[in-house]
């Protein structure tokens, strides 16, 4: 290895990029990061968009989550972001977004994506057309079945409370040896569903965030004694601190976990893991003493930034992977749920197994369920925020470092400081 | 305390062993254990499948269901030894699962069913090494241009680092002039500010050079460490001055001086700096996650963390990445760490 | 590779020669500190001078120009307590929580860190055998990446994990040593030392190096026993490598983060939240994220820093001229 052959090398390497951007002056770059397959997916029906259009490079920049959720916003901000990006911070980025309006189908777009294009907007007055919601995502619960039949205990049915089922899984937890009747994961995203149910307005009349009224408080009460008392695996929300987010997928995968609270993405990973090991099946979302029975939407989308040098080829890169025969295949490749209303019997899923399917069945059955609070949520620009100290100030109530009022203050004051911070 | 008692050893004549040596040893073997026995895991589990991996209670050795081909079934069954009931000792082949209950054939007379409980029987496993993990890597990605561009950015660092740093070292040891204490706290004190912190100024700042997204965005920065100033400063410290004034008589320019006789008495600190600063660009992962956005200057480090998602994480490729990137440091490390033991004792001589 | 770097310290050679004469020796150090300074100055001077602007700034707007001024409002809103030793009296309790898991953290680990290292030196430089493969050994977790440290010690520290199911074999019984807060900070004490210590004893090895052996050959002369001549002259003469390694230690034990992030992500509760988290979910895992905030606690904490360096290199300065 010599100092002038690396130098000479890099000349040419440098020389070669300059080359090549020069001969496809329409190169694209697509930001994306994987949960499973779904950069490889659209890398793969991408291929189809270069041949249809000559000239044009789509180059999938596949990196890890923390580049989306970190970095990505300071590099728009410097203006050295990519031309299109797989984001889940669906409001937060709207002052970067390209609008889609003027080189699309807006009323077709409108009526395959209805409620979800509201997530991408800045407010109630923006009308734009930012992103194309490509994974849609509900929390749900999973039961191990095998570990009910074991028990003799009768799985609750359709309109059960979480009451209901705390007290079939302790039941089931008893009789079978399994150390943990229930987890819910740890995230304020997760929550959110159960304290909606509970009770929990989020907004008040006027629209600002609240994560202190009473429904919040009543549930945050109740999660907090279930951790106590055993109910709720201790270890999934006390064993981490910060806003970090852990599963509790390996309890329930192996067997120790009865009622598991997580959420559609989870399926392919059961489907995979759980194997022949035990029957598991999908039961939604238990209801709240307030009545509802909410799960809480979400996701990531594909968005195009307003910087990039060629936004009708963004734009027509986007508006690709939205016409419902590819918004399908690719739904069906990556086993997810469809957002587009117009894809529904279009959906196949390949290469799954009769579990995973009514699973997948069961998430999408349950989105009528989702209360109107937990939709506004999912669209709300600071809900990140809201998340996070959801999450850090809850498990201080859990461990015992603050006492559940004094962690609901704390939620208040946060939620202010935020508030303030961000106007 | 070490050296003399070697000393002493080895003037009593070799084989025998003092006390110490025993408890040397003792030492050693019990960090065999406990350092290294983690690392021999890692590797061991990066050849689990990754439903293998998520198990408790964690296997050392990698297993996987050994399964049969029956005939009249298309796909290969996976075998049950049983452990109770009619059948007890047996090794059966499963056909499908409902509930409590399981239907089994035997393989050797596969036209019969057999129905079992699921407690009594246990999976027949056998030690398979999953290397689709590794091949797996090379399929899915570039794997040699990420390895390329590690490699280009960790070899010109470290050179770079160790010229400059080792000149700064150089002047702040062996040279008075005004302000060398102002220079070495200014270079101290940046030490306390965590790279964390600095991320977001040093990146404006790499992009206003139109750095960005370019190797030398990683290479350069890279080079600017206060840790290996102050290491080779104080390294440098214990080198005798008359050896440098013997050469000033001899007429030899400073910068003869600097690298015929201060570089190479001051090859131990050198090593362990070359060590440390390949290491610290080849493991490097936040700085060039926010320089680097586009996958033909990826480097390795940013094509493992790939395999971390917002809910998932595909952790049996995450390991059989991190075992890859591993070994060629390690080698590195292996052949450098000889140098470390060159000292004053075998140079200094002339 | 020597080959080619000879000629080219040979041409390098002839304008340094010349400033040397232009320049005459003493001002010449400047021209070996040049290349380095340009450096310093561009990638770490002028980013923490960035940080006091951010510090002073607030909002949650990466670029300057676009943050508002708020003086020292930052400042303020970290030290806002009514006793600082009750984090839960400060309006940042989280912030308080930090510095005191951290002052604890860095009192243990630093000192475990610097007696396992200068230990392990000692041994590895003996007469051994094989000594290559123990240098290995003991430098291997250091190559380790934090993500990866904290993956394998949480499959040896969970639940059912492998010290567990150890301790019911010999009928100890496990603990669930992660969701206790004393054992997961004394775990996290264990880790940071295990991922670190082999960087400290490759540079005390390399200091060990520097000792003459004569020295050595005197004091067998005088029969001096072997732990006279560990604190009489190993001791003594390692003194500029201890000096490196116990700054560096310190101030590396206060910017503990990544693999104790990645291992309880600062839990149970904020057990083992320690300032760099702090600063790092303010600042950029957070949201929103509070730069300014993040930067101020950065700053503090360097101050702190500087005046506990000054203080190891004034007691350094001492017992050297002692």
């Amino acid at each position: 290895m010599t100092r002038s052959k690396f130098a000479a090398s890099t000349a040419l390497a440098t020389g070669l990029i300059v080359l090549a951007g020069a001969a496809s002056a329409q190169e694209i770059r697509f930001m994306c990061y994987s949960d499973g397959n779904e950069c490889e997916v659209y890398d793969d029906v991408l291929t189809r968009f270069e041949a249809e259009n000559d000239g044009v490079d789509v180059i999938v920049d596949v990196v890890p989550y923390q580049a989306i959720l970190e970095n990505l916003p300071v590099q728009l901000a410097a203006g050295t972001g990519p031309d299109l990006a797989k984001v889940t911070d669906l409001g937060g980025l709207n002052e970067y977004y390209l609008d889609l309006t003027p080189y699309v189908d807006a009323t077709a777009w409108e009526e395959a994506f209805g409620g979800t294009l509201d997530w991408y907007r800045g407010g109630p007055d923006d009308a734009g057309i930012y992103g194309m919601h490509s994974q849609l995502t509900i929390t749900g619960a999973f039961v191990n079945a095998t570990l009910f039949e074991q028990a003799g205990v009768e799985m609750p049915g359709e309109d059960a409370t979480w009451e209901d089922w705390a007290e079939a899984s302790r039941a089931v937890a008893e009789a079978t040896d399994t150390p943990f009747p229930m987890a819910i994961d740890r995230s304020g995203h997760r929550v959110a569903g159960p304290a909606i149910s509970y009770g929990a307005a989020l907004f008040g009349e006027d629209g600002t965030p609240t994560l202190s009224d009473d429904g919040f408080a009543a549930f945050v009460a109740q999660f907090v004694a279930w951790n106590e008392d055993g109910t709720m695996a201790r270890d999934v929300w006390a064993g981490q601190g910060g806003a970090t987010y852990q599963d509790a997928a390996q309890e329930f995968i192996n067997g120790e976990l009865v009622f598991y609270y997580s959420g559609s993405w989870q399926v392919g990973r059961m489907d995979e893991q759980v194997g022949d090991f035990f029957d598991w099946q999908v039961v939604g979302s238990p209801c709240g003493p307030a009545g509802a029975c909410s799960g809480m939407p979400g996701g990531a989308g594909i968005v195009g930034f307003e910087q990039t040098d060629h936004p009708e080829i963004v734009a027509a890169v986007i508006d690709f992977l939205a016409q419902p025969e590819i918004y399908a295949e690719v739904t069906s490749r990556t086993r997810n749920l469809p957002a587009h209303l117009g894809v529904g019997d279009m959906v196949e899923y390949q290469d799954v197994s009769d579990p995973a399917a009514a699973a997948l069945t069961a998430f999408a059955a349950d989105l009528p369920d989702v209360a109107p609070a937990a939709f506004a949520y999912q669209g709300y620009a600071g809900n990140r925020a809201m998340f996070g100290i959801t999450v850090e100030r809850v498990s201080q109530a859990i461990v015992g470092e603050l006492s559940v009022e004094d962690a609901v203050g704390r939620m208040a004051d946060d939620l202010a400081a935020a508030m303030a911070e961000t106007q | 305390m070490a050296r003399v008692w070697a000393f002493l050893t080895n003037t009593r004549g070799g084989a025998r062993l003092h006390w110490t040596d025993w408890a040397s040893y003792a030492y050693l073997t019990l960090g065999i254990f406990l350092m290294f026995g983690p690392v021999v895991w890692l590797v061991m589990s990066s050849f689990k499948t990754e439903a293998d991996l998520q198990r408790y209670p964690p296997t050392f050795l990698p297993y996987q269901q050994e399964t049969v081909m029956v005939d009249g079934y298309d796909d290969p069954l996976p075998l049950f030894l049983m452990t109770g009931g009619e059948y007890e000792g047996q090794v059966l082949a499963q056909l499908r699962r409902v509930g409590l209950q399981a239907q089994m054939i035997d393989p050797e007379n596969p036209t019969e069913r057999l129905r079992v409980t699921i407690d009594q029987r246990e999976p027949v496993d056998r030690i398979a090494l999953a290397t689709e993990n590794y091949t797996d890597l090379f399929e899915r990605f570039s794997f040699l241009r990420y390895f390329w561009n590690s490699t280009f950015i960790t070899i010109m660092a470290t050179a770079l680092m160790l010229l400059v740093n080792s000149m700064a070292a150089f002047a702040l040891s062996k040279y008075e002039f005004r302000g060398r204490t102002t220079v070495l706290l200014l270079v101290i004190s940046t030490l306390m500010i965590p790279q964390t912190v600095v991320l977001v100024p040093l990146f404006l700042i790499v992009t206003e050079l139109g750095l960005f997204n370019s190797l030398w965005g990683v290479i350069i920065p890279g080079a600017a460490t206060p840790t290996g100033v102050f290491l080779l400063r104080q390294y440098m410290l214990t080198i005798p001055d008359e050896i440098l004034d013997a050469a000033r008589m001899d007429k030899a320019s400073e910068w003869k001086i600097y690298w015929r006789i201060i570089l190479p008495l001051s090859a131990p600190a050198i090593a362990v700096l070359a060590i440390l600063a390949i290491m610290w660009r080849w493991n490097d992962f936040l700085w060039p996650l926010i320089v680097l956005t586009q996958s033909e200057n990826f480097t390795l480090q940013l094509a493992l963390n790939s395999f971390q998602g917002e809910l998932q994480t595909d952790w049996s490729s995450l390991l059989a990445m991190t075992v890859l990137t591993l070994l060629p440091i390690a080698c590195v490390f292996m052949f450098l760490q000889k140098y470390i033991a060159t000292g004053i004792a075998s140079t200094g001589g002339k | 590779m020597l080959s080619l770097i000879s000629p080219l310290m040979r041409i390098v050679e002839i304008p340094m020669l010349a400033l040397q004469r232009l320049l005459g020796m003493n001002k010449l150090a400047w021209v070996f500190l040049a290349p380095n300074l340009v450096l310093f100055g561009l990638f770490a001077f002028l980013p923490v001078i960035l940080n006091f602007s951010y510090a002073t700034t607030g909002g949650d707007n990466v670029l300057l120009a676009d943050r508002p001024d708020v003086g020292l409002r930052n400042f303020v809103q970290l030290t806002d307590c009514t006793n600082h030793f009750d984090p839960n009296s400060c309006r940042e309790d989280k912030f308080w929580r930090a510095v005191w898991n951290t002052t604890w953290f860095v009192t243990l680990q630093v000192g475990f860190m610097v007696g396992f290292s200068l230990l392990t030196a000692l041994i590895l430089n003996r007469d051994i055998r094989a000594r290559g493969f123990f240098r290995a050994v003991f430098f291997f977790p250091v190559l380790l990446s934090p993500v990866v440290v904290a993956l394998i010690w949480k499959w040896i520290l969970q639940r059912e994990g492998v010290l567990n199911a150890f301790l019911d074999w010999t009928g100890a019984g496990g603990i669930n040593w992660l969701v206790d807060a004393g054992w997961a900070f004394a775990w996290s004490v264990f880790i940071s030392v295990w991922a670190h210590m082999g960087f400290y004893t490759l540079i005390l090895l390399a200091g060990l190096q520097a000792i003459p052996r004569d020295v050595y050959e005197a004091a067998i002369m005088d029969r001096a026993s072997p732990w006279r001549s560990l604190t009489r002259i190993t001791l003594p003469l390692l003194a500029p490598t201890m000096l490196v390694v116990l700054v560096l230690a310190l101030i590396k034990g206060v910017q503990t983060f990544d693999e104790v992030y990645a291992f309880t992500g600062g839990g149970p509760g904020t057990a083992t939240t320690f300032i760099i988290q702090y600063i790092y979910e303010r600042g950029f895992a957070g949201a929103p994220r509070l730069f300014g905030l993040a930067a101020a606690a950065s700053l503090l904490v360097a101050l702190v820093l500087i005046l506990l360096t000054l203080v190891q290199l004034w007691l350094n300065r001492r017992n050297v001229d002692g």
